[in-house]
């Protein structure tokens, strides 16, 4: 709070605040791009809803595919290695640009050349490779003794990752996992560098066409109003998962 | 007499350059109950865990009803099925409930429908005074109560021999009696049970055969009143002066 107020302060004080807060905070620019910004922003929501799904199964796969021990899925191991170091290592703002110039340019027979697809894919594939390492971390936590005691019981190597080891493990990474849904929910804003109306695009449009950067403010609290819940959310797992967690060490 | 349900002969294991087990024979005959002993690090554990093919063995054979099951052409998970183990440390996957541990293997497994295995299980958990919990998760049960759960999911199995790995010694010591009467009320109904165990007074009672591990090795065998009372080998006579 009392960071805040410095920070309000500050801002409210320092020489340049008249002109900032004209072009900033100009309440009737923020009324008549606000019904623009929201529907536009519809786009942002339904790309985070999408890909959180495709990342998950992405995500699993790879993971899964990383932890089997089958001589024949050698070549698939490796291949999920080289997936998780290659995108992990490239910024999704170029995976964006990437995917979404560049895949409508080799006008393959067959593939779609919408921008918007492209764009979900890359952060698909961008956000598939860290939600492999956190599904991986968790397999990794499950104790080897519960394996153990899984194929004591004749289960196979498959039924025991599906019965005993990943129902443990997931229960685990939720906390990490939405804290990467926070960050993919913002990062669909992305998809504005390549010209799609998503409400970023919008309110930049907006701000060139009247020379004023108030729609900015205003989407920054679209994804505010977005992330928190999510935000609470987690605490309030992690806050139980540890209350859990303590009763049973009691 | 019968053959015996399990023959070991000439079992050796080792792990890296260091020999653990070495030269073991075991006859377990039906309604047996096998007690080993010997101190800590002897091999007790290793040899349940290879005759449950948990761990390769590197010479001997094992026959399971007549069967050779250290053949590596058969299926540990065939083998498994008959033979049930229960560890130290219960090992009870804490994401299900108490019901649900005892009846993933037998649905998965032996593919029995929800509802047989279920009653199965039901039935079980109640014979061993765990009715109260069926539904709840692993967490909420004092430790004998998690330990005598790992018995009956083992037991669902229907196991022709079942192998018990040191069952209370992870327990509060008034908490032992609470399982140990479970294993005596199956070796009543004579279940086959191969145990290690440092519960010398319950050996003396309920054994049919106790066996001294000492470096890997069987030292001394024979039935409790002559193990107990007339240890032949100097090493026993010295292990037991140090536990009773
Ligand atoms: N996985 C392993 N790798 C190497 N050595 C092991 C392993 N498991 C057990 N040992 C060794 O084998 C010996 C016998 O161990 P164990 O069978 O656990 O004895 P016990 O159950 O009688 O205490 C010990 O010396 C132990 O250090
Ligand atoms: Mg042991």
């Amino acid at each position: 709070m009392v960071f805040f107020g410095i920070a309000i302060a500050a801002l409210v004080s320092s020489p340049g605040f008249a002109a900032v807060r004209e072009s900033f905070f100009d309440l009737d620019f923020a009324g008549d791009s606000v019904g623009g910004i929201a529907s536009h922003f519809w786009v942002n929501v339904k790309l985070f809803l999408i890909c959180e799904v495709l990342i998950l199964v992405v995500g699993l796969t790879v993971a899964l595919t990383r932890a089997s021990r089958a001589p024949v899925l050698a070549p698939l191991r490796i291949l999920a290695v080289v997936y998780v170091d290659v995108l992990r290592g490239i910024p999704t703002v170029l995976l964006v640009l990437l995917l979404g110039f560049g895949v409508p340019a080799l006008q393959l027979q067959g593939l779609t050349s919408d921008r918007t697809v492209w764009a979900g894919v890359a952060l698909v594939l961008s956000y598939g490779a860290y939600v492999a390492e956190v599904f991986r971390a968790g397999i990794d936590s499950v104790h080897p003794s519960q394996i153990a005691s899984a194929q004591a019981l004749g289960l196979s190597q498959g039924e025991t990752m599906r019965f005993v080891v990943v129902p443990q493990a997931v229960r685990r990474v939720i906390p990490p996992l939405l804290n990467d849904f926070i960050s993919l929910q913002k990062d669909t804003a992305l998809v504005s560098v390549l010209g799609i109306f998503d409400a970023v695009f919008y309110a930049q449009d907006y701000a060139n066409y009247h020379f004023n950067y108030t729609p900015y403010v205003v989407v920054a609290a679209f994804f505010i109003a977005l992330t928190i819940p999510t935000a609470r959310f987690t605490d309030w797992l992690q806050a139980r998962m540890r209350a859990r967690e303590q009763a049973a060490a009691r | 007499m019968n053959a015996p349900l399990l023959q070991v002969r000439g079992l050796r294991k080792s792990y890296g350059e260091r020999v653990v087990l070495a030269d073991v024979d075991l006859s377990v005959y039906a309604g047996d109950v096998v007690c080993l002993i010997g101190s800590s690090g002897s091999g007790k554990s290793t040899l349940l865990r290879c005759l449950n093919l948990l761990e390769p063995i590197d010479d001997g054979t094992i026959h399971l009803d007549g069967r050779e099951i250290s053949d590596p052409l058969i299926d540990p998970r065939e083998v498994r099925r008959q033979v049930g183990v229960v560890f130290q440390a219960y090992n009870l996957f804490p994401h299900l409930s108490v019901l649900d541990n005892c009846t993933l293997a037998p649905r998965r497994v032996h593919g029995l429908s929800r509802a047989d295995a279920e009653s199965a299980a039901r039935e079980l958990l109640m014979r061993f005074g765990l009715g109260d919990h069926v539904d709840h998760h692993p967490d909420r049960l004092s430790g004998g109560q998690q330990q005598r759960a790992a018995l009956v999911r083992a037991l669902c199995l229907r196991p022709s021999v079942l192998l018990l790995d040191e069952i209370t010694a992870a327990l509060d010591p008034e908490l032992v009696g609470e399982v140990l009467a479970l294993v005596r009320e199956l070796a009543a109904d004579d279940v086959t049970m191969v145990l290690a165990t440092h519960e010398m007074a319950f050996a003396r009672d309920v054994a049919t055969t106790v066996c001294f591990l000492h470096e890997g090795r069987i030292l001394e065998s024979g039935p409790p009143s002559q193990l107990f009372g007339a240890p032949r080998e100097e090493r026993t006579r010295a292990f037991l002066s140090r536990v009773l």
